[in-house]
């Protein structure tokens, strides 16, 4: 059998700037960023022989290799459920160059996302179709619960009664998140940070969750090299080793409202993940040094502490309470700023922190990093990733 | 609605208003740029003000002013956000009050008080910060215009630290009058499930008044949401059971933003757990989104949304 760990690198990364109006179409945004992330590589369009997005991109596969003058593809691929693709696609990328399939493959996501659809706004269509996700939705959307806001915040309220959570605890990891943003001249709130009087003063989105509870809405695309360990050696780059790569949907599990399964205080789904990347890497928390943790909305940041192992159940609030998560904290989580502070590229941004992490030049360094654990969307079958230097 | 609805409505406003002038004075977004000469010139033009003191060095030097300074009736412009909203706006305290009015009918605006106090003129350079407080809410009050509530607040723009000016601002939100309809023609409810051969009989027996949760025929067992395989016992033969109608709220959300269509703000909904053993989603309805709790007991009613959708939601028990 091909075994994943430590075979495969992200040998190179690259992004546009994050903005609320980017002025181009989301094909140049993917193109833009593909070159940026092959010039970080050392890597020429014509090196690369796979692609892989997700299904919610607006950019084929082959119009992209069209623009970035990439020319025989022989691995191409998407992964469903929103942002819970993000670390999936490094996952596919990976078994592609693993198996031999592809020798390099580039992951990408692009979108306007603020300027042109935006996915927190309520769209009636989506309960219009009798596919199994359409008959999902209908369970939900007729009764107005329709935004992904809403749909955390009836997680998020569960959560709050079971372990006697408060607003306030959600509104620590914003404050962290946008502490870290201030510091990342990349990002959107750069030099903007908020205090916890001012995430409780933000207007109410879905109650429990308050406006500064959600993530922001962005411009952008990030695009991600993936090769094999052996080649990246010989890259421009130290390489970023996929040290494990996992996907994980539960039992029960609905797209984003799992509101069936017994418990509603936990990520199963993330559990499954966090398991696979423990056993596959076999490393545990106490390795990693710094985690790039899916942050759309606030409470799940705490649920994925507990679900991954960082903490017991219903102890996250503590563990964030102390500054737990902010950058000179036990655990520093999304030293970019996460999607909170820096851009919301449904997760790609902070696969590209990880591997900032873990060569050293990210403008928030967490100090002697060795091993990077990253996460995508929360509330939905979703993916992670743990990267390890050399 | 009926008089008790209104009453209710009435309260919750009046309770909001008193949240929201709580909470006191929020800044807001510094202006995009400071006090400039390009921006005087175009206002002074636009007004048919021709006081050199505003635009000529020179002539201004000469003044009591010794320099360039702003006409003072421009305050508003510095802040004022563009056309094309950038995300970068702040919320203010009185935007949740004029969302939840829109949200209940008062949709109708019209402005009806302004009144500016300058503290002093404006010189070229300066960068000014508005911050906001709500003051006040009145109402209702019937109009020419319909039946509205009059809101105000007050903005005072600073320099540093330093109020530069003030203004109370009053706005009449209303009610337009209702254009005379025929009272069968309904407006189709834009939030239509999509309902399929596994799913039929549900929203079937939501139109006959009644809550059905699938049965296997074969091993029994009750699901919701439902499907066309036994996840237990693999059997495809399924049949239904009604349900007794009550059950407890499990976990909720009152939803404020973005708007919804064909939903008014703030809304509740609900995770319901039946004591038949199954969860199910709906909205409480005749209870203020405050008193929902998790643990409420609730029981079913039916609510009817257009001439061809009936939604099964839910209503306080002891109501």
């Amino acid at each position: 059998m091909v075994s994943l760990p430590g075979s495969t690198a992200v040998a190179g990364i690259g992004a546009t700037e994050f903005s609320k109006q980017s002025g181009r179409s989301e094909l140049q945004l993917a193109a833009e960023a593909v070159f940026a992330a092959l010039d970080d590589a050392g890597l020429s369009p014509s090196d690369v022989d796979g692609l892989v997005t997700y299904t919610q991109d607006t950019n084929q596969e082959i119009a992209v290799a069209r623009e970035v003058g990439i020319g025989d593809l022989t691995f191409f691929s998407r992964v469903h459920y929103g942002g819970g693709a993000a670390c999936g696609t490094v996952l596919h990328a990976a078994m592609a160059v693993a198996t031999g399939v592809a020798e390099t493959v580039v992951c990408y996501r692009a979108f306007n996302e603020r300027s042109g659809r935006r996915f927190g706004q309520p769209d009636a269509r989506i309960g219009g179709e009798p596919s199994s996700q359409g008959l999902e939705m209908s369970w939900h959307v007729p009764y107005g619960l329709m935004t992904p806001a809403a749909w955390v915040a009836m997680f998020a309220r569960r959560y709050m009664h079971a372990y006697g959570v408060t607003s306030e605890d959600f509104g620590r990891v914003a404050v962290a998140m946008r502490r870290h943003a201030a510091t990342n001249p990349a990002a959107w709130f750069h030099g903007r940070p908020i205090t916890l009087e001012e995430h409780q003063a933000s207007r109410w989105i879905a109650e429990p969750l308050h406006l500064l509870d959600c993530c922001q809405e962005s411009d952008g695309a990030v695009a991600l090299v993936v090769t094999s360990a052996e080649r990246a050696r010989d890259l421009r780059r130290s390489p970023a080793l996929i040290s494990a790569a996992a996907q994980g949907a539960g039992a029960g599990q609905l797209m984003m409202t799992s509101y069936y399964r017994d418990d509603m205080t936990g990520l199963p789904e993330m559990g499954v993940v966090g398991r696979r990347l423990w056993e596959q890497s076999g490393l545990g928390p106490a390795d990693i040094q710094t985690a790039i943790l899916y942050d759309h909305f606030t409470p799940f940041v705490l649920t994925q502490l507990e679900e991954l192992g960082f903490c017991g159940r219903g102890e996250a609030r503590d563990f964030v309470a102390g500054g737990g998560i902010e950058i000179d904290g036990r655990l520093p989580v999304n030293p970019h700023g996460g999607q909170l502070g820096e851009a919301y590229i449904h997760g790609m941004n902070g696969i590209a922190e990880a591997v900032r992490q873990i060569r050293g030049t990210s403008v928030n360094q967490v100090a002697a990093v060795r091993n990077v654990l990253v996460t995508a969307g929360t509330g939905v079958p979703t993916s992670g990733l743990v990267l390890s230097a050399e | 609605m009926t008089a008790t609805a209104e009453a209710d409505l009435h309260d919750r406003l009046m309770a909001l208003a008193e949240r929201q002038i709580a909470v006191g004075e929020v800044r807001g977004v510094a202006a995009a740029d400071p006090v400039n000469l390009p921006m005087i010139r175009h206002w002074a033009a636009a007004m048919g003000d021709a006081n050199p003191v505003y635009t000529d060095a020179e002539a201004a030097a000469g003044s009591a002013h010794g320099e360039i300074v702003a006409p003072p009736a421009m305050i508003q412009v510095w802040t004022m956000p563009g056309v094309v909203r950038d995300g970068r706006q702040a919320t203010t305290p009185v935007d949740d009050v004029l969302r939840a009015l829109d949200g209940s009918g008062y949709t109708g605006v019209v402005a009806t008080n302004c009144e500016q106090t300058y503290h002093r003129y404006l010189r070229l350079g300066e960068r000014l910060v508005p911050a906001t407080r709500f003051t006040g809410l009145a109402g209702p009050k019937r109009t020419a215009l319909g039946e509205g509530y009059f809101v105000t607040w007050n903005i005072t723009w600073y320099s540093q630290d330093e109020p530069v000016a003030d203004m109370l601002f009053r706005v009449l939100k209303f009610r337009p009058r209702e254009r005379k309809t025929k009272p069968e023609a309904r407006e189709p409810y834009p939030l239509k499930p999509a309902i399929n051969r596994d799913t039929a009989f549900f929203w079937e027996g939501v139109g006959r008044g009644e809550l059905l949760i699938q049965r296997c025929a074969d091993c029994g067992e009750l699901r919701h949401p439902p499907g066309p395989v036994c996840p237990s016992c693999r059997s495809v033969e399924r049949t239904h059971v009604v349900a007794s109608g009550v059950g407890e709220v499990y976990s909720y959300v009152v939803h404020h933003n973005p708007p919804v269509p064909g939903r008014s703000t703030p809304f509740v909904v609900a995770v319901v757990e039946l004591p038949e053993g199954v969860r199910i989603v709906g909205n409480v309805v005749d209870c203020p989104p405050e008193e929902v709790g998790i643990g409420m007991q609730v029981r079913v009613t039916y609510r009817q949304m257009d001439d061809e959708l009936i939604l099964p939601m839910w209503v306080p028990q002891e109501s």
